[in-house]
């Protein structure tokens, strides 16, 4: 097993040179997207795509030789399988998310439908950016599952079963759907938990307006566009003024058409802000487990006090507390002595038992709170960078597009003025 | 604000309009109208205003130089000897009514005026007045158009300042463009207009007697048979011009509709920003906070330029749509004057004895004809060039309210880059 060296981030370029993260040694990319049809489990005909996954080992092409990379084929099913594995191994980590898997928040001229070419190509950066996330993740990377997932061809899925995650992901989930009261929540985990929340709520919300915002600003361009044919319809009639008003409305086309290039690189930002809105359920998720341990800790703990209480009944006659096995004993008359002495010693078990299980419990939860806090600072870093370098870039897009508007009316004003 | 015009119009006779050329082409010469107001005989003695005869033979002569040049601003006021502004609107408010009144400022050195200076207060209807006295007088010429008369109560604040300011904006146009025109500058109500103190509209009547004979076209019942080529050439590229106006008029609008639900989508984006970044600590509180106020810069600059087109642009447009309604009326008049030269001419023709002159009335009505068409002419060539002037500005002003909309917003976004970058790079170091 390798040890971790967990170095805390400083920079946007720790996310490539950790320690002994599998990114360091290996170039990982999703470089295309292809349509197949086959036949689905009920054999019906379907049309799916693949994603090409390529690999290459860093010191190979460094050393001059340039191999090709190893490639093989992936479904979008198959990350998702590859997630919710890694979901239920590593409860304590805050996983990467995965695009999604339907468009949401479009704005109306962008196409909803998952063929869309543009959308798949969209939903392959993004795919290629989980693989890049747990690829530099100081837990994540080490996984087998993962490595396989990247190199092994055949037969991967079984492997994955074969682990049988399986079933602990099926009992995880009707637990973490169960509501359960924990009596001492810890407040560092409910307060991220909170901020999840209203993480998740206020990217949304800014999704939303974001896309009505592209929309109405599609309108204003696209509008302009009428200007350069009335003006062309004009300059027909025209003698000195024809030239200008001409030339003027070509610039107004351009304008009109330039709309659709800002637009789509306003995707590409929406893209970053939904990674984090899917990051928060993650987040929420390793608050939730750290919930579920912490309770069936105090489940544990309150089973063993009562065991032991019943111990000390027995063992000194006394009904201390009201309880129906007491009445009854007292309706139905005193156990023998040999009965009482065979629950006693059931009894005896079942605490060095229920001991044994607060211990493990105590350390379970005490280990899960120390790694996963570990991986919360982790995120917190990477959220703000990420986050930061996205308004950043954000800013740059609106800069070109001012910068843009600027040329193209220039542009007009001085055919104007030679009219 | 209105254009330059040239002082000496081209007037072609009988030519066609295509076969005179454009003044600031470089080929025909120009003529001076005469000074008196109203319309009499052709022009034919040809002077320059400074006196010398006009050389009609050579292409680069003084007076088409003289003509081109007078196109350009700089140099027009040397020759201008007559200035109107119109500014400082007032609220009335009587207990009859609530009206607004304009400064009508003068200065001339027109001897036709008693004083060098003048500043009166008129209000609409004085404006009013004075257009219908124009076109009474002045038959045979455009008179510029007024800005709507009616405003519908309730969809528009009749003393709002934006209202106020549009309309000064487009009477002050207005008296600028009676005031460069070499005939109706002259004219005795426009005198009137600007110099009384008290406008008595009683006062127009006297002067009338003057001018009573000119001023009454016979406009019954003559019917053109066929409108000559070249002011039918002026009719088709007017109903072109509207068509195209009017088509530029509502993608205007659809634009400062799109523009305003825009400015609505904006207005919530920006503090959703800021709603975020209350629930981020510093590292990401302040980018946040800084693109929530860029937002808001850009809402600002939006807003301004939304209001810009619809005060400065929209009216323009308007305006000039009335102005070619104006024209049509004119050449309808002039159709209506040779349609009844031509029935006078038919009725005569069909007289026995052919030696006998042609009666005068017959002649005045030939006179009258080529008047007109004269005028017109003038007048035609001097809207095209005003025109072209009008639309340049207008076109450019427009232009430069959209590149002033984006470097405002652009100084926006770029503030916000160093203040992010440089923090970026400052925790880098410090770990």
């Amino acid at each position: 097993e390798e040890t971790l060296l967990w170095l805390r981030g400083c920079g946007p370029r720790d996310m490539v040179e950790k320690g002994t993260t599998l990114l360091k040694r290996m170039e990982i990319s999703v470089a295309e997207a292809e349509k197949r049809t086959g036949k689905n489990a009920v054999s019906m005909q379907e049309t799916y795509t693949v994603y090409l996954i390529e690999t290459r080992a860093v010191d190979a092409a460094s050393e001059g030789a340039n191999p090709a990379p190893d490639s093989l084929w992936r479904r979008y099913s198959e990350f998702e399988l590859l997630r919710n594995y890694l979901l239920v191994t590593y409860p304590f980590v805050v996983v990467p998310p995965l695009p999604e898997k339907r468009a949401e928040f479009v704005w109306h001229k962008l196409s909803a439908d998952n063929m869309d070419p543009d959308f798949v190509e969209r939903r392959r950066v993004g795919l290629e950016n989980f693989l890049l996330r747990v690829a530099s993740h100081p837990v994540l990377s080490n996984d087998n599952i993962f490595y396989s997932f990247l190199t092994q061809e055949q037969s991967w899925k079984e492997v994955v079963f074969e682990t049988g995650f399986q079933a602990k992901a099926d009992s995880r989930l009707k637990a973490l759907n169960a509501t359960f009261r924990v009596k001492n929540p810890d407040k560092r985990f409910a307060e991220m938990k909170h901020y999840g929340d209203e993480l998740q709520s206020v990217i949304s919300q800014l999704l939303r307006v974001r896309a009505r915002v592209a929309d109405r600003l599609y309108g204003v361009y696209k509008v302009h566009g009428n200007y350069g044919r009335v003006f062309s319809e004009w300059s027909a009639i025209e003698k000195e003024m024809g030239d200008g008003l001409q030339s003027a409305g070509h610039h107004m086309d351009a304008y009109a058409a330039s709309v659709d290039d800002i637009l789509e690189e306003e995707e590409h930002y929406a893209d970053q802000l939904k990674e984090y809105l899917f990051y928060t359920e993650a987040l929420r998720a390793v608050c939730r487990k750290h919930e579920l341990c912490q309770f069936e800790l105090e489940m544990a703990a309150q089973d063993l006090t009562s065991k032991k209480q019943q111990r000390e009944e027995l063992a000194t006659g006394t009904v201390r507390t009201f309880s129906l096995k007491g009445m009854t004993s007292k309706l139905f008359g005193q156990e023998t002595p040999e009965q009482r002495e065979a629950k006693l010693k059931t009894l005896e078990t079942q605490i060095e038992d229920g001991e044994e299980m607060v211990k493990e419990k105590n350390a379970e939860c005490e280990e899960f709170v120390k790694n996963a806090w570990v991986d919360i600072e982790r995120f917190k870093e990477q959220k703000d960078r990420d986050l930061k370098e996205a308004l950043i870039s954000y800013a740059i897009m609106q800069i070109s597009m001012c910068k843009k508007g600027i040329q193209v009316w220039s542009n007009a004003k001085e055919c104007f003025s030679k009219m | 604000m209105s254009a330059g015009t040239p002082k000496s119009l081209p007037s072609s006779g009988q030519k066609s309009i295509q076969e005179v050329c454009h003044p600031l082409s470089a080929e025909e010469p120009v003529l001076p109208p005469s000074p008196d107001g109203g319309s009499t005989t052709t022009t034919k003695d040809l002077s320059l205003p400074n006196g010398n005869a006009v050389d009609t033979s050579s292409p680069a002569s003084s007076s088409s130089l003289l003509n081109r040049l007078q196109l350009d601003d700089d140099l027009d006021g040397e020759t201008r000897d007559l200035f109107v502004t119109v500014d400082d609107p007032k609220k009335h408010v009587s207990t009859m009514e609530t009206y607004i009144t304009y400064r009508v400022s003068t200065k001339t050195t027109r001897t036709e005026f008693d004083l060098p200076e003048y500043s009166v207060r008129r209000r609409y209807q004085d404006f009013d007045w004075l257009r219908n006295k124009l076109e009474d007088s002045q038959p045979t010429h455009l008179i510029p158009p007024l800005p709507e008369k009616f405003v519908m109560k309730g969809v528009v604040d009749r003393f709002s300042e934006e209202f106020v300011e549009t309309r000064r904006k487009a009477l002050d146009k207005f008296l600028k463009r009676v005031a460069d025109h070499p005939v109706l500058s002259f004219n005795e109500h426009f005198n009137v207009f600007l110099s009384a103190k008290d406008l008595n509209k009683r006062q127009g009547l006297a002067l009338l007697s003057k001018m009573g004979e000119s001023v009454k076209y016979v406009t019954g019942g003559y019917k053109l048979r066929l409108r000559p080529v070249e002011f039918a050439a002026m009719g088709d590229y007017l109903d072109v011009f509207t068509q195209k106006l009017g088509t530029i008029d509502r993608i205007a609008q659809r634009i400062i509709k799109e523009q305003s639900e825009y400015l609505v989508e904006l207005r919530e984006y920006g503090p959703v920003y800021s709603s975020w970044a209350s629930s981020e600590e510093e590292a990401l509180q302040e980018p946040l906070d800084g693109v929530a106020g860029c937002v808001a810069n850009c809402c600002s600059a939006l807003e301004e330029q939304t209001e810009d087109m619809s005060e400065d642009f929209l009216p323009v447009l308007r305006e000039y749509i009335l102005y070619i309604e104006s024209m049509k009326n004119v050449l309808k008049k002039r159709d209506q004057v040779q349609a009844e030269y031509e029935a006078k001419l038919e009725a005569v023709a069909f007289r026995e004895d052919k030696k006998t002159p042609v009666p005068t009335d017959v002649e005045k009505c030939q006179d009258r004809v080529e008047c007109f068409n004269a005028d017109l002419k003038a007048d035609w060539d001097r809207w095209q060039n005003n025109k072209r002037q009008d639309f340049r500005q207008l076109l450019t002003g427009m232009a430069d309210k959209n590149i002033q909309y984006y470097e405002k917003c652009l100084a926006a976004w770029e503030s916000l880059i160093p203040l992010l970058q440089d923090k970026q790079e400052a925790k880098v170091e410090t770990n």
